[in-house]
């Protein structure tokens, strides 16, 4: 049995669980913390980076995804620094891949893109890294444009831990980090691959798309993950 | 094995010791082993027994005696005699003189500030001890602790005598030890499991590798102890897979060990027991971060996951961890040996005891050293260490690996330990010592730890894989003449980034060489920047270079 805690975010009281994160009660409570790793019925990894926050008595900053609300606790999730340190973010992120949204099919509909305007990102100060990466367009019904992969690995923890298959992994380390279908085999090749299409709704760039839409039809649909968790929560309670 | 049979080990072995007219150490680490140590052993071993000394005088293989500089090295007598640059080809010549001393050329004097200046703890025994041999162990005084402890105190006593101590972790963060062992012995869950982390991979630092090879019985009984006081029943042994004669040594202790039942089952008869188990790492330097060493026993890839929960409630299969350095397991044996008083009264206000230092870079006596904390860092380079070679001038010394920084001439008399390095831009780290003299560039020295950190990075959190290599994109441009001030200023900014959003201890430490040369040597930056010159000579200007993307 978790305990009810309440607790201070951006000086506005509000009460939640000891077992939900910092980012589920501010949400609840109408308080935005951008994230682009974070997906509600996956597990939190804290890899992105956005959502961290400012805890009173904690020196280091905070993932709010991965760290429990507990009783008495005084969160800031908007302060210079934070806004300062998630736009640099997210121009790392666009230094590191070849983001060129003119011609991505997910053009107004991307959430790095909508992440960029919400940051109020107008240029990117650091310098491209320009990678060269190979488009894996093996699979019959959808592709995978690495260069506008953004490492979040929402498609590997749905693969995962809802389609139990785990066709996604990340490869290498570092910069040389990348994503793989199996053991590195053309993701049409694949042969744990049940081509249900998760990874590409809960994809939040264009990097995964379902062939021969137009930038128009290609919106994610991610809508899947909050009903199938909601009802295993049913059936695990009944 | 009982504690009697222990001590009835122990006399025998020191009665046949005494009987023999000499008794020599060879070192058989891995630095004399380069250069033909075991060669110098066996050349020793058949010289005596053609002259047929072997029943009067006794040649063994030992641990590092420190100066690996001077190395394969050899001790007479416990002490009375150190030789240095030893060659099979010496071997009768050693022979010969073992009564009337060996000529200059093959002697050390054993009264050098070197080896006076030391304080052996992690060390005790000072590799006078056969790795190989259980009974060379238990004839220093080896497991009478472990039985002594599991027959005659509790648990919750060993913890006491921890924290009394006043140890603190020796891998770099310097965690107060007895706190996290009192944390995860409050924790309910069961099995508990006792981690040793080996995987040493800071450039420069050989600490752990020399305390695995030289002393694995201590690590093994010091981890029996840990696992006695926090009530757990398993262990691993971290190693890298890079330091094979470690993994050999560990691997014949753990069976030695197990053999005479001080290890395993009903541990010397009683109701205690604990099985060890070695792992090891596959190259990758993030895996001596704790979560992420976790992750990689537990057969995932080695990355780091966001602390709280810690290992000490939720580690290895999510059961309560315990996750200690090679030293800081090897300073339990001593500190329960001879009382956590005795370990409290070496060293400074907040940093009790030892460190173990590795020395290397411009320094005349690169090795591994043993010091009280709160000896100054002129002491360690200038006595103990010999100065700077070829009388060129000192210029920093480099703390803490790819995580700590540069610590410049002005600051030399400061005293070690975790808060001073600290309030430096340093780290304590896990005690290797680079030191530079006038030749070296520190942006050079920068641009080498941020390849070492970019090459490192794990990849999973995006501060640390986009940032380290955007700032070892910066560096070269610097170094190579092609960057403007605007890139220094951005620069400066990715660091303060990293080292505040990275989720694990490699990205939020990665900056800090950078940090740290940029506090003391902000000129040497400029230099490159402005004047497009290197004032040590080191970095290639390529100023002309226009960047064209193919």
């Amino acid at each position: 049995m978790s305990r009810v805690v309440t607790l201070k975010i951006n000086d506005q009281d509000v009460s939640g669980r000891e077992d939900e994160s910092i980012l589920q009660v501010a949400r609840e409570n109408g308080i935005e913390i951008p994230t682009l790793c974070y997906v509600e019925g996956l597990s939190a990894v804290g890899a992105c980076r956005l959502c961290l926050v400012e805890v009173v008595g904690v020196a280091r900053l905070l993932p709010a995804c991965a760290t429990r609300v507990s009783e008495g606790m005084e969160v800031n999730t908007e302060s210079e620094r934070l806004q300062r340190y998630r736009r640099m973010i997210v121009e790392l992120l666009f230094s590191e891949g070849n983001h060129i949204c003119s011609v991505c099919v997910s053009n107004g509909h991307c959430e790095l893109q909508d992440m960029a305007v919400k940051l109020r990102l107008d240029h990117i100060g650091m310098p491209y890294r320009f990678p060269v990466r190979h488009v894996d367009a093996s699979h019959p019904r959808f592709g995978f444009d690495p260069n506008r992969c953004i490492l979040c690995t929402r498609c590997v923890r749905v693969c995962d831990e809802i389609e139990g298959a785990h066709t996604w992994d990340v490869m290498g380390r570092g910069i040389a980090s990348q994503l793989i279908t199996d053991m590195h085999t053309p993701w049409g090749e694949s042969e744990t691959c049940t081509s249900c299409g998760k990874c590409v709704q809960i994809c939040p760039t264009g990097a995964l798309f379902v062939k021969g839409k137009s930038v128009a039809e290609m919106t994610k649909r991610p809508e899947f993950l909050p009903y199938l968790t909601m009802m295993r929560n049913r059936k695990s309670m009944s | 094995m009982q504690l009697e049979d222990l001590q009835k080990i122990a006399e025998e072995r020191r009665a046949a010791d005494a009987a023999l007219k000499h008794v020599m150490y060879v070192c058989t680490g891995t630095a004399c082993q380069s250069s033909r140590s075991e060669e110098v052993l066996k050349a020793i071993q058949a010289e005596l027994k053609a002259r047929g000394l072997e029943k009067t005088c006794a040649v063994r293989p030992g641990g590092c005696q420190g100066l690996c500089a001077r190395g394969p090295m050899a001790n007479l007598d416990n002490g009375r005699v150190v030789y240095q640059r030893l060659t099979p080809e010496d071997a009768p010549e050693v022979v010969e003189t073992l009564e009337s001393g060996p000529p200059e050329r093959i002697r050390l004097d054993s009264e050098l500030p070197f080896f006076k200046r030391q304080v052996r703890i992690a060390t005790q025994g000072a590799g006078l001890i056969d790795p190989n041999d259980l009974n060379s162990y238990i004839a220093a005084g080896g497991y009478h602790t472990l039985l002594d402890v599991l027959l005659h105190r509790t648990p919750a006593e060993v913890l006491q005598e921890v924290v009394k101590s006043g140890l603190r972790g020796r891998g770099g963060g310097g965690y107060p030890t007895g706190l996290k062992w009192s944390t995860v012995a409050k924790a309910l869950q069961t099995p508990k499991y006792v981690i040793v982390n080996g995987d040493e991979g800071d450039p420069g630092a050989f600490m752990d590798r020399a305390l695995m090879e030289d002393y694995p019985f201590r690590i093994l009984e010091g981890m029996t102890l840990a696992a006695y006081a926090v009530g757990a029943s398993q262990g691993y042994i971290y190693v890298r897979a890079e330091y094979p004669l470690a993994v050999k040594r560990l691997q014949n202790a753990i069976k030695q060990a197990q053999k005479q039942n001080l290890l395993g089952s009903n541990i010397g008869g009683t109701p205690f027991s604990f099985n060890v188990e070695i792992r090891l790492g596959a190259g990758a330097f993030v895996c001596g971060e704790e979560t992420a060493l976790i992750a990689s026993i537990e057969g995932g890839r080695g990355t780091p996951c966001p602390r709280p929960p810690y290992p000490a409630e939720s580690g290895l299969w999510g059961k309560p961890t315990l996750i200690n350095n090679v030293e800081t397991i090897a300073n339990v044996v001593p500190i329960l040996q001879h009382g956590g008083d005795r370990f409290a009264s070496i060293g400074t206000a907040k940093s009790k005891g030892t460190k173990v230092f590795a020395l290397s870079g411009r320094i005349n006596n690169t090795g591994l050293i043993e010091v009280p904390m709160g000896i100054t860092l002129r002491e360690i380079i200038f006595e103990i260490g010999g100065g700077i070679p070829e009388g060129k001038k000192f210029k920093a010394v480099q703390t803490g690996g790819p995580s700590g920084g540069c610590i410049p001439e002005q600051h030399l008399d400061m005293p070690v330990d975790y808060e001073s390095l600290t309030s430096v831009g340093s780290i304590m780290g896990s005690g290797g010592m680079i030191v530079m003299d006038e030749t070296s560039c520190m942006v050079d020295v920068a641009k080498y730890f941020m390849e070492f950190s970019m090459a490192e990075s794990c990849g999973k959190c995006v501060p640390c894989r986009v940032g380290t290599a955007q700032m070892y994109d910066l560096l070269c441009k610097i170094s190579e003449g092609r960057a403007t001030l605007d890139e220094l200023a951005l620069l400066e900014a990715l660091c303060d980034m990293v080292k505040h959003t990275s989720l694990c201890g490699l990205g939020q430490s990665a900056p800090n060489p950078v940090i740290s040369t940029l506090r003391f040597f902000r000129d040497e930056y400029l230099a490159h920047i402005v004047e497009k010159r290197c004032p040590a000579g080191v970095c290639q200007m390529k100023p002309e270079v226009v960047e064209v993307h193919s």
